[in-house]
């Protein structure tokens, strides 16, 4: 059952396997095992990146396209859901309408992009993107009438989904049932759902295909597949994972805005992690994600007690101010490119393979 | 097949060649048209025309790099960050004769923040090339990364020297304020940013067309296969080109700093999405087109910012787009044998 | 990595000592294993012509002497020294030039700039271009204009120059007729008539037939990464069935 439900794509690596099922099972049971509110933020956020990295890393790692434009969908589907939910009757229909609405402009957007500039070199391709991607975040931080500018809409969820609904009186094992508990497991089952279909399409003939265009285009070109056509499916159906993400997010934060989606360091941090969690092999980007997240939330604590321990010293305070972790994340992110190109996922895999040679 | 046939050939080539800098002085009218106002329209075309050299000193070296090396530094932003606070710590370090009302002072204060700043910028940019971008020759998706990998890191390190605070980057005391003819104001910093940018500009034509290098070069952003198959050992000039480009962005970067008075750590990422429009609409590999392109994105983005201000952010990616549906290679493309 | 030594071949001539030697030498690109042991010499003075179907390996063969692709195995030797691991422009420097298949000019530099940069040791010798212009006229009248401009005749003939310029010891020639009308191919044979005349060697790819057999002195004959026949053109054009075997066609057919 494991096999087809992980579409045969196997962590192949006992210690990779140990480390994913530690991290789904902690999040899984996550209201459980952390209580209050940050650490259950932390965890929704992980699940909602790495759902929104492996979007990435399908178009990264398995098509070889270098797209600054991510970030974008992800906006899109945090605003189609928060201009419905704040506009219409709050319920679970005008949800309905606003992912909708989300997913077709994402649609028609990574259509036009992969059919226009997918004929290109790789590096334009990445330039456009970024511009698109700029013009996007300026036209949502202008047309504040309906995107609420740079402040962003708070908005009201369905009822099971508020933080004061009780689906049970009394707390089950010191945890309240109530409506952040289900907007929780709502966020949980479908980051999940979605990347295991995200698996499935990875291991089936199409993404064969995707992996064939990505070692040799002229080659698959020869072959008789259409690359330009696979790779804006690809950019699509990246684009459109990543639109529901960010669906899940604006659920999730009860708000979007152009700092929770749009900027640019968003997409930077996308980057991070996928290219320290291993590029093209989807559990990657539950070990970037995670990794990051965490880091993201907790580092900063470790760096403030180095840098005041450090503090008399010249220059060492101010590498390790809470607010240069990037700094470092930054320098593991251009080590791994260098030296661990196929990430901690392909180091752990290689690892296991020399193991296994050795025995 | 006649030669004269041959060169009858030439002239519509020729001919398509002269359309974009008609296309310059054509939003130049356009504006004066919508504008209406004659001295507010010569305020906005030179400082139309000051920023868009500043862009095109600040996207040469990058576009340059580009059509030589094949290699797009998508950290050249850390560049013109980089220049920028160099000269605003220089000119902080010389203020007394930056402060003094007389142009000789002023300039021995200027003079050593530019040059501190291309200098630095040319030498990280000389470091840069051989530790980041030589191990990953040829490979475009790795160079992307590294590159903006390198950006976070330089940025951060740039965040720990001089902190987040916003920097003052004052203009000396006798380029403050503007030369005023009737109606008109002209800042007096945007004419010596005028002056500088067409002196690059001549230099680097000079260089291109009259020297050796220059040949070389050219020959080489063609194909570079064949000029080492004519004996030239051109990856020694790579390091070069390199490092020439860097230094260029970092005195593109000091001069903006003084344009706008103040350096953020930002600066360089944000002229970088101005700096992509730029070289793809003038064509990768070609400095004339870098030229003509930023001229135009200067143009464009101070008249919408007067007319339209809502847009004006957008309205030069929107350029970008008519640009490449007229010609998907760039006003200039550079032939690539 | 010496191969194992092969017995002579019966047509092989007895050379002194060869310009450019090859022995062994394979060539991978990618998974590709395109050269795969190729063994001969070139003797000093005269053409040599490299002959063979397409796909054969001789455009390989010409870039891996320059070292534009790299040997995976095998030597190359040229007039005395070891060139197999020499980076591009050091063995140019020895006295090697090149016309690639597809000419190389330089579309966006004038005639002139061609010239001058293909001139490394120094400025364009008068005598020199005077002997350019007169079988190649059209050069003098596009002087200053463009070389993208030129017809697909023009770039051959400017690509040639390039490489005669200056003195060679050696010239590389990948297809020089190709694509080209017959009254600008007779052009190209009396001007390699009388470069044949001057010091240079010159190692020739050649599908034209008549061209082959007019000028070339020396032949060798490849087919799948191997040569198949070395010898002197005089041998190969009075063995016909032979030629039906090597080429598929006999030399006498007009391209």
């Amino acid at each position: 059952m494991m096999h087809s439900l992980l579409s045969g794509d196997h962590p192949r690596s006992r210690a990779l396997a140990a480390v994913l099922v530690a991290i789904v099972a902690a999040l899984a049971l996550a209201p459980f095992l952390f209580p209050g509110t940050r650490p259950l933020d932390v965890a929704a956020k992980v699940c909602v990146f790495v759902l929104l990295v492996a979007s990435y890393d399908l178009l990264l790692g398995y098509t070889g396209i270098v797209s600054f434009a991510h970030t974008m969908f992800f906006g899109i589907g945090g605003y189609g859901v928060a201009i419905a939910m704040a506009r219409l009757e709050a319920g679970w229909t005008a949800l309905a309408i606003g992912i909708a609405a989300a997913l077709a402009l994402s649609l028609a957007l990574s259509f036009l992009i992969g059919l226009f500039s997918l004929r290109v070199k790789a590096i334009f391709f990445a330039m456009i993107t970024l511009a698109v991607a700029s013009f996007f975040a300026i036209l949502a931080s202008q047309l504040s009438e309906l995107t609420g500018g740079e402040d962003g809409i708070t908005f009201k969820v369905p009822e099971i989904l508020r933080p004061s609904y009780r689906l049970l009186e009394e707390p089950l094992l010191g945890v309240t049932i109530g409506g952040r508990f289900a907007t929780y497991y709502l966020v949980f089952f479908a980051s999940l759902a979605l990347f295991l279909a995200l698996l499935r399409t990875v291991n089936s003939p199409f993404g064969r295909v995707l992996l064939a265009i990505r070692e040799n285009d002229f080659r698959a070109e020869a072959l008789g597949y259409r690359t330009v056509i696979y790779r804006t499916i690809a950019n699509c159906l990246g684009a459109l994972v990543a639109t529901l993400a960010g669906a899940l997010y604006a659920i999730w934060l009860r708000y979007t805005g152009p700092n929770t989606t749009l900027d640019f360091a968003i997409m930077i941090d996308i980057l991070l992690m996928v290219v320290i969690g291993g590029m093209g092999t989807m559990y990657g980007a539950v070990i970037g994600a995670t990794l990051f997240v965490v880091a993201q939330n907790y580092l900063q604590d470790a760096m403030k007690l180095v840098s005041g321990a450090t503090r008399d010293l010249p220059l060492l305070p101010s590498l390790f101010h809470p607010d240069r972790w990037l700094l470092w994340l930054g320098v593991l992110f251009v080590l791994s490119v260098y030296y661990f190109p196929y990430g901690i996922v392909g180091k752990l895999r290689l690892m296991a393979v020399a193991r296994r040679l050795r025995q | 097949m006649s030669a004269d046939d041959d060169a009858r050939d030439a002239l519509p080539q020729a001919r398509l060649a002269l359309i974009p800098p008609f296309i310059v002085l054509a939003i130049a009218l356009a504006g004066s048209m919508l504008i209406g106002s004659t001295s507010t329209w010569v305020t906005l075309t030179v400082a139309g025309l000051a920023m868009g050299l500043l862009i095109f000193i600040m996207a040469s070296g990058l576009t340059l790099v580009f059509g030589l090396m094949d290699v797009m530094n998508f950290a050249h932003g850390l560049f013109i960050a980089l220049g920028a606070y160099i000269a605003a710590t220089v000119i902080r370090m010389l203020a007394p004769a930056a402060a003094e009302n007389d142009l000789l002072s002023n300039l021995s204060a200027v003079a050593p923040a530019l040059a501190a700043a291309f200098v630095a910028a040319g030498l990280l940019g000389w470091l840069f090339e051989r530790v980041v971008i030589r191990p990953v020759y040829g490979q475009h998706l790795k160079q992307i990364l590294i590159t903006t990998g390198g950006m976070i890191v330089a940025e951060q390190l740039i965040l720990v020297l001089w902190g987040p605070d916003l920097l003052p980057l004052p203009r000396p005391e006798t380029l403050r304020g503007s030369f005023v003819f009737g109606d008109i104001a002209l800042e007096k910093f945007r004419l010596v940013a005028v002056v500088v940018g067409l002196a690059v500009f001549g230099a680097m034509l000079y260089v291109l067309n009259r020297s050796k290098l220059g040949l070389l070069i050219r020959a080489g952003v063609e194909n570079r296969e064949m000029v080492e198959a004519m004996g030239y050992r051109i990856r020694r000039l790579f390091v070069g080109v390199f490092a020439a480009g860097s230094a260029l962005a970092g005195l593109g970067g000091a001069l903006w700093g003084m344009y706008q008075e103040s350096v953020t750590v930002g600066i360089g990422a944000h002229m970088m999405v101005l700096i992509f429009i730029v070289i793809i609409i003038g064509g990768l590999g070609s400095v004339g087109g870098c030229f003509v392109g930023a001229l135009l994105v200067g143009l464009v983005a101070n008249y919408v910012g007067y007319l339209a201000p809502k847009i004006a952010l957008g309205s030069n990616i929107l350029l970008m787009v008519l640009v490449l549906l007229w010609r998907p290679q760039g006003l200039y493309p550079v032939s690539k044998s | 990595m010496r191969p194992p030594a092969r017995a002579a071949q019966p047509s092989e001539p007895r050379v002194a000592e060869a310009l450019l030697e090859l022995a062994g030498v394979n060539t991978h690109i990618g998974h590709y294993h395109i050269l795969q042991g190729v063994d001969f010499a070139v003797p000093r003075g005269g053409i040599t012509m490299l002959l063979g179907r397409n796909g054969a390996g001789k455009t390989t063969t010409l870039r891996t002497i320059l070292g534009l692709w790299r040997a995976s195995a095998g030597s190359i030797r040229f007039d005395g020294s070891d060139v197999t691991q020499l980076p591009t422009p050091a063995i140019a420097n020895l006295g090697i030039a090149y016309v690639p298949e597809s000419m190389g000019i330089f579309a966006g530099l004038t005639v002139r700039e061609n010239l001058v940069l293909a001139a490394r040791n120094g400025p364009l010798a008068d005598a020199r271009l005077e002997w350019i212009f007169r079988f190649f006229p059209a050069l003098k009248k596009f002087w200053f204009l463009p070389a993208g401009l030129l017809s697909g005749g023009q770039k051959q003939m400017l690509a040639i120059s390039r490489a005669i310029v200056e003195p060679r010891t050696l010239l590389l020639i990948d297809e020089p007729t190709k694509g080209l009308a017959p009254s600008i191919i007779n052009n190209l044979i009396e001007a390699f008539g009388e470069l044949k005349k001057t010091d240079t060697t010159i190692l020739m790819v050649e599908q034209n037939f008549h061209a082959a057999r007019t000028l070339g002195d020396t032949v060798v004959v490849m087919d799948s990464g191997r040569i198949v026949h070395a010898g002197t053109m005089a041998q190969l054009a009075a063995d016909e069935p032979l030629q039906m075997r090597l080429l598929g066609l006999s030399l006498e057919v007009h391209q």
